[in-house]
């Protein structure tokens, strides 16, 4: 609870800041984007560069139908830039709040693939997960929000004058519509806050249930719960970040979205464990679990590489120029945090969590985390920012402020979800073997 | 590794009233015993195949690649689909041993050494096809790096097919050292149990030697853990650059980025359906039944359930996306809306049939549980997973991108007999293998039977002790007391308060034999009983009588339910007349006195 009130005070204080700057940002739109895209013509062609082809990347993104290239006459570049200025904002705080959000939602998505598995380690982190899954409802309601009203911020399928001079786009209507886009994403909400409803449910259920009712119930939901997901988490990949570039697309891509999910909520749990046992509350926690926690930190974060891999290899091999672009302008514009970000979710946590024992030691799994989850921010950022703000971007306050209260609101839901009940389970059947738990 | 603590929620996972013993003796019965007559048969029918398809191989090279049904269109069909397909069944082998070796799961334990085997198996038939289809066979060291001198070209790295080489090659042998890593203290137990001098010669060579100290041991388990640890990255690039051949190379210009991910699930999900099938059959064969459980048929299920639940997701994703992508072309790949209504539909439903529809009805458990079906399932799926395969490059091949040269692909009879051929090579290898190798890991099924195994689970469920529950007559001449103790002995495992026989006897060991002893013959109880007197037995004087005593025996009754095993052990601690009870009958004297 100490952390969830320092987390309100900080979200409090975060707050106005949002929304000053994000008013502040908008005013002052016009001076920005004219020195903004001085710079961006003068950057240093890292693409043309590496292959050795002048005017290489140039060419290809403007082939691109969303990057708006092909506007060619001042007036419209310029309302273009605009447009994209105006996105700005609204792309820091859905950075940030799908970020938080994923981490409650992934959480989930391990907690059901624990109860579904009968993991028989793991039921001792049950109430830890539940407690950061608290945070699912007003963050995914939150980020529902954030995607409708951003609109034709986000989404260009959603300006109809654009529609209507696109015949690819004009295909697409039947999937990429308002109405069904809408639905889409009231369903998946509805969904997953069921199964985090009924899966507490059942889980406090179990602590006074003298059959095995509850048990099997959660075990039921579960298994229904991750069907569901899924099919749910490609669909939101596609509607949510996909659509943000209409012409755009990979087969991979929602899966790639997952990975990043398991693996900064895997690592969230890790941290809350290491904090919660440092205070004392969770004795029954042994290093043999926060080993394993390790392992899947570190197991994800291979898994993370080995997808964006698989989808970078794939994309640059066939270079395909309706494609291409997606790299084109993330390695043009944001290389150093596109391949930092590399560095920071996939070597370091080998380097840092390769070696047993170090698994076990709380801090390097704390220090491990941190990095993880800032590389994890950096993906995000990644995956909306060029789609939506193309070259404009910067790290300022706005979207540190967006960090800043969502974290706020992440640590105090998590403090609440945390504090409301015994964070020791009872009743589980496999709580004894969990608490033997030794490796 | 862990405690042996499970949960009792938990299903056992080794049935009956095994005792370790019970497991090496059930282990061993192939290799020590004679075929019967059905391995004989379905031997006799592989080798026929197998031959055939040697024939089929020999035409091949012999004639040329024209006599299979390749045209300028599809330049690569059968071989490359079979190539696939037995690549992917290979993959449940490592994926048993490794991963779920890294997961802890402990049902693998009975399976994982047959799946290892059907692996090595499946990747030598996959391995048959590139060099067949390379024409020049004897040629085939050219696709290696090396210098012109050999009259080959500088390979092309650039190149996935090239990738292919070094990474089946090098799974192949990192599942090889895997697979006799894990057979090494089984080799040893056969080679400790056979009688024939050959077999002991043999086995001890394979063994390389294991002596089952605990040095042996430990590094045996630290093995296994790096091998699992090297072998789980392995597992996923084999299939994921398998999947670059065709995400990059079959149709210039398509390319789907999910198949690296997409086909590692999907070659585990046709994995596990191929151990479905051998296992099903072999357990029945070589009567491991009580090993190879109902609950691990169901365990494997889930597995197909989970994968074929990926492959699923992908194929909507691949057919959605090919619509979402607006590109005409998407129309001709294998799935899309134009090739489940073109000349390749019956293909295409095959696919979705057999791999989407059919393992849906493992949902339910009862299905998930029903042997028979489980082996429809399984069957079906490794159907539909070579249509898979064979829609992902015949389809697409058959509609490119310049219409005048689409076409349809006619296999041959070379075609199907050097397919036929590899399914009859792989089943003669694998029953070569389940009548030589120890077809369950024993070793590691052992250590799982105080765990999990059902009679353990009923000892530890029903309070009692489980001191001496591992001691076994055949090995052991004091297992019957043992589990006789274990019974009576339950509550107080400690020695029996009436023995005071520290003079007699000066180890921990021998007290326990006495304990045993007596939890057999009866303790006496000074509270409630009398004590009769010996010295009316024939042969027992004073002076035995004390030791006797000392001993915590008293009464007539005592003695009479002595028999040979307990006139030996009083021989081994009273030393004083060898044979002396037997020859006087002891027992008998004492039934007479107690009337």
């Amino acid at each position: 609870m100490v952390l969830g009130l320092i987390g309100l005070v900080f979200g409090f204080l975060s707050v106005p800041s949002t929304v000053e700057e994000a008013s502040e940002i908008l005013a002052s739109h016009e001076e920005h984007h004219s020195s903004g895209e001085e710079a961006s013509h003068e950057e240093a062609n890292f693409v043309d560069e590496v292959r050795q082809e002048h005017g290489y990347s140039e060419h290809a993104m403007a082939q691109d139908k969303d990057l708006g290239h092909d506007a060619h006459e001042d007036g419209e570049h310029m309302e273009h830039v605009l447009h994209q200025m105006q996105a700005k904002p609204w792309s820091a705080a859905f950075v940030a709040a799908f970020f938080f959000m994923m981490i409650a939602l992934g959480t989930l998505v391990f907690y059901a693939i624990q109860t579904a598995a009968q993991a028989g380690w793991s039921p001792v982190l049950f109430r830890v997960m539940e407690g950061i899954t608290n945070y699912l409802l007003p963050g995914s309601v939150i980020v529902l929000l954030i995607v409708i009203f951003a609109g034709e911020h986000f989404y260009p399928w959603q300006n109809h004058e654009l529609v209507a001079e696109d015949s690819i786009l004009q295909e697409k209507s039947g999937y990429l519509n308002f109405p069904f886009w809408l639905i889409r994403g009231i369903i998946y909400i509805i969904g997953w806050n069921l199964y985090r409803h009924f899966a507490r449910k059942n889980s406090l259920a179990m602590d006074d249930a003298e059959d095995l009712k509850p048990y099997k119930n959660l075990f039921k939901y579960s298994v229904y719960f991750l069907a569901f997901f899924i099919v749910t988490e490609s669909t939101m990949a596609w509607d949510w970040f996909m659509s943000m570039t209409p012409h755009w697309y990979s087969t991979l891509f929602a899966w790639y979205i997952f990975a990043s999910i398991i693996v900064s909520a895997v690592t969230v749990i890790a941290i809350v464990t290491v904090s919660l046992k440092a205070i004392g509350k969770l004795d029954f926690v042994n290093d043999s679990h926060l080993h394993d926690l390790a392992k899947f930190m570190f197991g994800f974060s291979v898994f993370w590489t080995y997808l964006w891999f698989g989808q970078f290899m794939l994309i640059w091999y066939a270079n395909i120029p309706e494609e291409v672009t997606y790299f084109i302008l993330r390695i043009q514009e944001y290389n150093p945090i596109f391949f930092g970000m590399i560095i920071i979710n996939f070597v370091f946590p080998i380097v840092i969590l390769m070696n047993s024992d170090f698994k076990r030691v709380s801090w390097f799994v704390v220090i491990a985390g941190v990095i993880i989850l800032v590389g994890h921010y950096i993906d995000i950022f990644l995956l909306v920012m060029p789609s939506t703000v193309g070259p404009y971007w910067s790290f300022g306050i706005t979207e540190f402020a967006a960090l800043l209260f969502f974290l706020g609101l992440f640590i105090l839901m998590v403090g609440m979800g945390l504090a409301k009940v015994s964070l020791r389970p009872k009743n589980n059947p496999f709580l004894v073997e969990s608490e033997h738990f030794h490796y | 590794m862990s405690s042996h603590y499970e949960a009792p929620i938990r299903e056992p996972l080794i049935l009956g009233e095994k005792s370790y013993h019970d497991i090496s003796v059930d282990v061993g019965a192939p290799i020590l015993g004679k075929a019967n007559k059905s391995w004989w048969i379905v031997f006799s029918i592989a080798l026929i195949a197998f031959l055939w398809g040697l024939g089929c191989i020999v035409y091949t090279v012999s004639t040329g690649i024209g006599v299979w049904g390749l045209n300028k269109t599809i330049g690569w069909a059968w071989d490359i689909t079979n190539f696939v397909w037995w690549v992917g069944i290979g993959h449940a082998g490592t994926l048993i041993s490794a991963v779920l070796l890294l997961f802890r799961q402990k049902w693998r334990m009975a399976i994982n050494r047959s799946a290892e085997a059907m692996t090595i198996f499946a990747v030598v038939q996959a391995g048959l096809f590139p060099i067949i289809h390379m024409g020049r066979p004897w040629l085939a060291y050219w696709v290696l790096p090396i210098p012109n001198q050999f009259g080959s070209l500088w390979v092309n790295f650039n190149s996935p097919l090239l990738w292919d080489v070094f990474a089946i090659s090098t799974y192949l042998s990192v599942s090889l050292v895997f697979w006799w890593t894990g057979l090494l203290p089984d080799f040893a137990m056969i080679r400790d149990r056979t009688k024939s001098p050959f077999q002991q010669k043999i086995y001890g060579i394979l063994s390389f030697g294991w002596s089952g100290r605990a040095k042996d041991w430990q590094r045996f388990e630290e093995v296994s853990l790096v091998l699992a640890g090297l072998a789980t990255p392995l597992v996923l690039s084999v299939h994921t650059i398998v999947s670059f051949d065709f995400a990059t190379s079959v149709v210039p210009g398509w390319h789907s980025t999910i198949f690296p991910p997409y086909f590692v699930a999907g070659a585990i999900f046709s994995g596990f359906a191929m151990v479905q099938t051998l296992l099903l059959v072999m357990r029945k064969v070589v009567n491991l039944e009580n090993y190879i459980t109902i609950v691990h048929i169901e365990f494997m299920n889930k597995v197909i359930l989970l994968t074929g639940g990926i492959v699923t997701v992908a194929y909507l994703t691949e057919y959605f996306i090919g619509w979402y992508s607006g590109v005409p072309y998407e129309n001709y790949t294998y799935l899309s809306f134009g090739a489940a209504t073109g000349p390749y539909w019956w293909a295409f439903w095959a696919l979705i049939i057999c791999n989407l529809i059919v393992p849906l009805t493992l949902w339910v458990k009862k299905w998930r549980r029903n042997i028979v079906w489980t082996f429809i399932v399984a069957l079906v799926i490794n159907i539909g997973m070579w249509f898979e395969r064979f829609d992902i490059i015949v389809i697409c091949l058959s509609k490119d991108r310049l219409a005048s040269s689409w076409s349809m692909f006619q296999p041959t009879f070379v075609d199907i007999g050097v397919f036929v051929g590899t399914i009859g090579f792989f089943f003669v290898l694998f029953l070569l293998y389940a009548r030589t190798f120890p077809v369950i890991a024993q070793a590691e099924v052992k250590s799982i039977l105080k765990s999990s195994g059902a009679r353990y689970k009923r000892i530890r469920e029903s309070g009692e002790d489980l001191a001496g529950t591992a001691a076994d007559a055949r090995t052991s001449k004091y297992a019957e007391r043992t589990s006789l103790a274990s019974a009576s002995n339950a509550a107080d495992t400690y020695h029996q308060s009436t023995v005071h026989a520290d003079a007699l006897v000066d180890t921990e060991a021998k007290k326990s034999e006495i304990d045993l002893m007596l939890a057999k013959i009866g303790t006496y109880d000074p509270a409630t009983q009398t004590a009769d007197d010996l010295k009316k037995i024939s042969g027992v004087g004073p002076v035995l009588e004390q030791k006797l005593h000392q001993l915590g025996i008293y009464t007539y009754d005592q003695v009479s339910k002595m028999t040979k095993t307990e006139y030996d052990l009083l021989d081994e601690i009273i030393d004083a007349f060898p044979g002396r009870a037997e020859r006087d009958d002891w027992a008998g004297q004492a039934q007479n006195l107690k009337q």
